[in-house]
């Protein structure tokens, strides 16, 4: 009975130095396997790139950004990080289900806001991230992390930046989180 | 040996079947330590949830010396990795911009695949707002090439830059992040006295 409470109330989340350890590993992993990190963003790219080849063809070869991502052999779905960013969904799915966190669809906010300015914000976070990391060339992911791991000056800049930004503005927007 | 695909240790067909697998635990990993959750994340530039700091400090300093060892003992040639090139003013420009999306948006990419597996919708629309940026980007492409393309210094290292042997900045990493360890323990418990709204 005790041990449903803390279930209930307390979300079970792994030591983060632990989770912090078996991260590193795995990015040891990953680039002693395949020779590069891991990354996130580079899949919605693709799905970007395919989305316009598909609607639109003639666009996606004009576009000059776009067309590198095209190739008449396969789709730019056919790419390592989509397949890895699969895996992080059901990586995600396998963990949320074994720690009990997989609800129905909701939206998780601070009680000071409502669920349209929590959507609202999320779309414009979404957004601007997605346009950031085509600039910063990978997210936190491929950049901040796996790019500072192996030492790479531009990827310890964006997480210097990236966080760092985070830090200067995080008062402008103080209200959507506590 | 390593890297083992490059080297043709492992065969090329199994590319996508070893993305999928670290792609798996790399989610595994991000949800079990909260990151499926934006107000954990967020938590590190309020001070009251310091988690992001320390599995993201952890982890680069684990992977640094790890790549060190395995250079040393001749397990991976470090030349053959990929060296993530550096672009940077559009880098900069680009985190920046990144930096507000984190915290308006309260997740960055791989963390909001794993709030949507359990189930959150603010998750699913940071997702949609990702896809949205990118093909703004995309469209506004030609008016940024230039930018874009500025500051290419190469795909270069933090010891090509400096001459400073690589072993020295995985040492002051290592000691940067033990002290934000223990200065972010102390903040943390002071924040939290004075936070109401967010259950710990």
């Amino acid at each position: 009975m005790k041990k449903n409470t803390i279930t209930k109330n307390r979300p079970h989340y792994i030591n983060p130095y632990l989770g912090g350890v078996l991260l590193g590993l795995l990015v040891i992993l990953t680039v002693y396997i395949t020779g590069r990190g891991l990354g996130a963003s580079g899949a919605v790219k693709s799905a970007v790139a395919t989305t316009v080849d598909v609607v639109a063809p003639n666009n996606a070869e004009s576009n000059p950004y776009i067309s590198k991502f095209i190739s008449d052999d396969h789709s730019p779905m056919y790419n390592w990080l989509v397949f890895e960013s699969l895996g992080i969904f059901f990586g995600g799915l396998l963990s949320g289900i074994l720690f009990g966190r997989v609800k129905k669809p909701w939206v998780e906010k601070s009680p000071k806001i409502t669920s349209k300015t929590r959507l609202i914000a999320a779309l414009a976070g979404g957004i601007l991230f997605g346009i950031g990391s085509q600039f910063g060339r990978g997210c936190s992911s491929g950049a901040a992390l796996s790019g500072s791991s192996t030492f790479s000056l531009g990827g310890v800049i964006v997480m210097l930046a990236l966080f760092g930004t985070g830090y200067a503005i995080a008062w402008l927007f103080k209200k959507l989180w506590i | 040996m390593g890297p083992l695909i490059p080297n043709g240790i492992i065969s090329g067909d199994w590319n996508f079947v070893i993305a999928l697998l670290l792609g798996i635990a790399f989610g595994f990993i991000l949800e079990a330590s909260g990151f499926s959750s934006s107000r954990n994340i967020v938590g590190v530039f309020y001070g009251y949830n310091f988690v992001v700091l320390r599995v993201f400090f952890t982890a680069v300093i684990v992977a640094m010396v790890g790549f060190l060892y395995f250079d040393y003992f001749g397990w991976l040639d470090l030349d053959k990795i990929f060296i993530l090139p550096t672009y940077l003013s559009p880098m900069i420009a680009g985190s920046v911009i990144m930096g507000f999306g984190f915290v308006l948006g309260g997740f960055c990419p791989g963390t909001s695949y794993t709030a949507i597996a359990i189930g959150k919708i603010d998750g699913l629309v940071f997702s949609i707002g990702l896809f949205l940026g990118i093909f703004i980007f995309s469209e506004i492409f030609p008016l940024f090439k230039d930018f874009y393309y500025s500051g290419y210094l190469g795909n270069v290292t933090l010891s090509d830059v400096t001459g400073i042997p690589a072993a020295w900045f995985a040492f002051a990493f290592t000691i940067i992040a033990l002290a934000a360890f223990w200065i972010t323990m102390l903040i943390e418990k002071r924040v939290r006295k004075n936070i109401k709204e967010y259950k710990f």
